[in-house]
């Protein structure tokens, strides 16, 4: 596994490898994330609901038996018009010990990103945390967000890791007792 | 190359030792139960034995070493040298646990715990120490208790001169000799030759009879037979072991069968290989479900002629699932056999006298619900004999024997597994648990039943409070043991009576992998409702359904009132307001409480695989799992335990 933030020391003499990034697009920017951490990429299915779910949680499909969650990065976001056609595309990820669907408007291309080209990310004050940001990169002058997917599917916040427990119907059960009519 | 087939070995070595330790274990609480007889000793030993050899094979001089001492004071005991008393016993179960905890290093690829193998041989050798002086000094003198003899005259004995008669009425005259003989290498009539000695006899020489007296009988022919005398087993008493044990004189005369070893006929299999297989006979149920779907929607004639085709490939996909699954099942044997130990060594801390009882050892339970339900039932039986038994002169002074009893029983019934743990101690004081909850403020209706007051116990709140159990710190967490048990969807329910003890039963699935489901249709989407707690389904007539408050809605089943749960508001479907014409109501009872859910429509009724959530995503309240339905859509799996419990009252 590739530790983002703590690259190790290039050869002497060589230039460090450039790292390779699966960019794809949300409302009209473009993204990456790690290819590493990528396992396919589908095209967007019918999904199962889960009741009482975050709303950036559409469901769970049948991923050759397991099943998967599918998260929409959009709604999550709070991104405009997330709309569900013939080019919306599903990353599948294998992130924070999970395969999970991540739902983005379009799948583009792999980017080889050399370190240099690898900028500290701003703090946007936004719907993205700048905690799941690796960086900023530039892709033939555009500008590339890269997404730590890792750390954000794996955030408490991202609602996919609840503890069990912590929100087991057990514990917000009242006692038996007083419910004799 | 070298290296992986080392760790290969390895690790069959480390599963190996580990079930060694276990029948090690066992073999010892049964010596000291006085269950024992030879057999007992021998396994005991071999396991000691074997494990010693890997031990040395791999390099663990720690675990070689304890199981060289530990051989020894076996040995000793097998030859009659000691007895099998509370303080042997004792520093082999010590032992046992030592080699555990070497095994643990070993397998990490630790060294040994340096102060617990140095601690383990010191105590073998004191007890090793303590025998060694008597029995030097025994050496000259002879033991009490007598000889038994291996007597298997070769052939020519007739031609020295020698008579075997004569041989054993010697023996005779010397102590009281038991004789038996061995016919095993008798030929048949017709091929028998007189003039060869054939018999082979076993006597058992019982007396206070010095060594050389039984050496000066056979000294005329110990060149012409082959003799074998060892002291006679201590255990070995006269009632407990009659001299007919034909196999044994048989396997000491062949010296290869040992016997309790052929009776062996599994084998061990990795469980990942077992779960492959039990996920693609998943997929294949799933692909015949897919099957018949399709055809179904084919025309009458094509149907017709695929029907029968496919009801075959149903009935030979669901028998070979039940024979994939019936691999994964394991008697709850493996199960229990932990407790003695455990109830044994907690009663000597606790100085109360306790008997445990198991009954069901044999009833069948899927091995990843046992492995899931051993620390639920470690606590329940740790609870029972910590706070349900009182201490003996309590038991006395209230007229039942001192020794209290555990009882744990496994049986069979419907499609789940019951295992209670019954205690005859002093029961639930109703009142203190009332006050107890009332101090923690938890509302309590004072005229609720048993029942309800007992459900107190399983409260977060109450049940890790030591002050209701008097021994404070050891309160076990009865909510945990409940949130265990319910995740495995099993539930557990407590009945109790003052002063004649407390039962807790706990009724499990089968097996987590497969269930039969209900399918039913709310708004789109299709769900699964296990078909045990399903009871009836119906149409919601309006007139049978009345608000209560104005806001819950109870139905009205054969002049019972249900809570009526619209299965669309409770899981937030989008289409929560349209609700259909006409409903239907599927009523479910878990644990005694019942609930109608409303749905939209009822599909089908099929065997489902049951598929983690949680793997992937997380628990979600009120569904239990999800499967793959035929069309390879998901279906979510309905936890009706968990709504039951939430929204039903006490039928």
């Amino acid at each position: 596994m590739i530790d983002i933030d703590k690259p190790s020391p290039p050869a002497r003499g060589m230039p460090a490898p450039p790292r390779e990034f699966l960019t794809f697009t949300l409302a009209g920017e473009e993204y990456g994330i790690d290819i590493l951490k990528v396992q396919e990429i589908r095209g967007y299915d019918a999904v199962t609901r889960i009741p009482n779910a975050p709303d950036f949680v559409r469901g769970v499909i049948n991923l050759r038996g397991t099943i998967v969650p599918v998260v929409d990065l959009r709604t999550k976001f709070r991104l405009p018009d997330a709309r569900y056609d013939e080019f919306t595309a599903m990353i599948v990820v294998n992130a924070a010990r999970r395969v999970v669907g991540v739902v983005v408007d379009g799948v583009c291309d792999v980017a080889p990103l050399a370190r240099d080209e690898i900028h500290i990310a701003p703090e946007f004050g936004g719907a993205i945390d700048g905690r799941f940001l690796t960086g900023i990169g530039t892709r033939d002058g555009r500008m590339l967000i890269l997404l730590d997917i890792e750390g954000l599917l794996g955030s408490t916040e991202f609602g996919l890791t609840a503890t069990y427990g912590a929100d087991a119907p057990i514990n917000q059960e009242s006692p038996t007792c007083h419910a004799s009519p | 190359m070298a290296a992986i087939d080392l760790a290969q070995f390895q690790a069959t070595f480390f599963a190996e030792s580990r079930e060694g330790l276990d029948a090690m274990e066992a073999g010892l609480l049964a010596l000291e139960s006085g269950a024992a007889n030879a057999e007992t000793i021998n396994t005991v030993f071999r396991a000691a034995h074997s494990m010693k050899g890997g031990a040395a094979t791999f390099g663990f001089t720690a675990i070689t070493d304890t199981t060289h001492l530990a051989e020894t004071l076996l040995d000793q005991l097998r030859a009659g040298r000691r007895a099998a008393d509370a303080a042997f016993v004792d520093a082999l179960l010590a032992t046992v646990d030592a080699l555990r905890a070497m095994l643990d290093a070993a397998e990490r690829g630790l060294d040994a715990p340096a102060g617990i193998v140095r601690a383990t041989c010191s105590r073998l050798d004191g007890l090793l120490g303590a025998a060694s002086a008597p029995a030097a000094s025994a050496a000259a003198a002879p033991p009490t208790g007598g000889w038994r003899i291996h007597f298997r005259p070769r052939p020519g004995l007739y031609a020295s001169g020698n008579d075997p008669s004569r041989l054993l009425r010697e023996l005779d005259a010397l102590g009281r000799a038991r004789v038996t003989c061995d016919l095993a290498d008798l030929p048949p009539l017709s091929a028998l030759d007189p003039v060869e000695a054939r018999l082979a006899w076993r006597i058992d020489l019982e007396g206070d009879i010095p060594r050389d007296a039984v050496d000066g009988v056979f000294a005329w022919v110990d060149t012409e037979c082959d003799l074998d005398i060892a002291p006679l087993p201590a255990i070995a008493t006269p009632a407990a072991a009659p001299p007919a044990d034909a196999p044994e004189t048989r396997a000491a005369g062949s010296g290869a069968i040992e016997p309790g070893e052929h009776a062996e006929t599994s084998m061990r299999v990795a469980v990942p290989k077992i779960d492959a297989l039990i996920n693609l006979v998943g997929e294949l149920v799933i692909n015949q479900a897919s099957l018949k779907q399709r055809a179904s929607l084919l025309d009458a004639a094509a149907a017709e002629s695929l029907g029968a085709c496919l009801d075959e490939i149903e009935r030979n996909t669901r028998d070979l699932q039940e024979a994939v699954m019936a691999v994964r099942m394991v008697p709850v044997e493996a199960l229990f056999s932990r407790f003695p130990r455990l109830v044994r060594d907690l009663a000597a801390r606790l100085s109360k006298k306790v008997q445990l009882q198991t009954s069901g050892e044999g009833t069948e339970l899927d091995k990843g619900v046992i492995e899931r339900i051993v620390d639920p039932l470690v606590h329940l039986v740790r609870n029972a004999l910590d706070h349900g038994l009182e201490p003996p002169e309590d038991r006395l002074r209230a007229g039942k024997p001192a020794a209290g009893t555990i009882s744990l029983s496994a049986s069979h019934q419907g499609g789940s597994i019951v295992i209670e743990v019954t205690d005859d101690g002093r029961g639930i004081d109703r009142a203190r648990l009332v006050a107890k909850a009332a101090e923690r403020g938890i509302a309590v209706d004072p005229g609720a039943s048993d029942a309800e007051i007992w459900q107190l116990v399983f409260h977060p709140g109450l049940s890790t409070a030591g002050a209701i159990t008097d021994i404070s710190g050891r309160g076990v967490g009865m909510d945990v043991v409940r949130r265990n048990i319910l995740a495995l969807g099993g539930e557990v329910a407590i009945a109790s009576e003052p002063g004649a003890g407390t039962r807790v039963t706990v009724r499990l699935p089968l097996t987590l992998a497969i269930l039969d489901g209900m399918s039913v249709a709310v708004d789109g989407e299709t769900y699964v409702l296990p078909l045990g707690y399903v009871v009836e389904s119906l149409q919601v007539r309006p007139a049978d359904v009345n608000l209560v408050a104005a806001r819950h809605r109870v139905l009205r089943v054969r002049g019972e009132y249900l809570p009526l749960l619209a299965m669309r508001e409770l899981f937030g479907s989008p289409g929560a307001a349209g609700a259909q014409r006409q409903p239907v109501a599927v009523v479910v009872e878990s644990d005694g409480r019942k609930l109608a859910l409303e749905i939209d429509e009822l599909v089908g009724q099929q065997q489902v695989v049951v598929k983690s959530i949680e793997s992937n995503y997380r628990r979600v309240d009120g569904v239990s799992g999800a499967t793959i339905l035929g069309d390879g859509r998901v279906a979510l799996i309905v936890d009706v335990g968990g709504l039951a419990r939430r929204y039903a009252r006490v039928a």
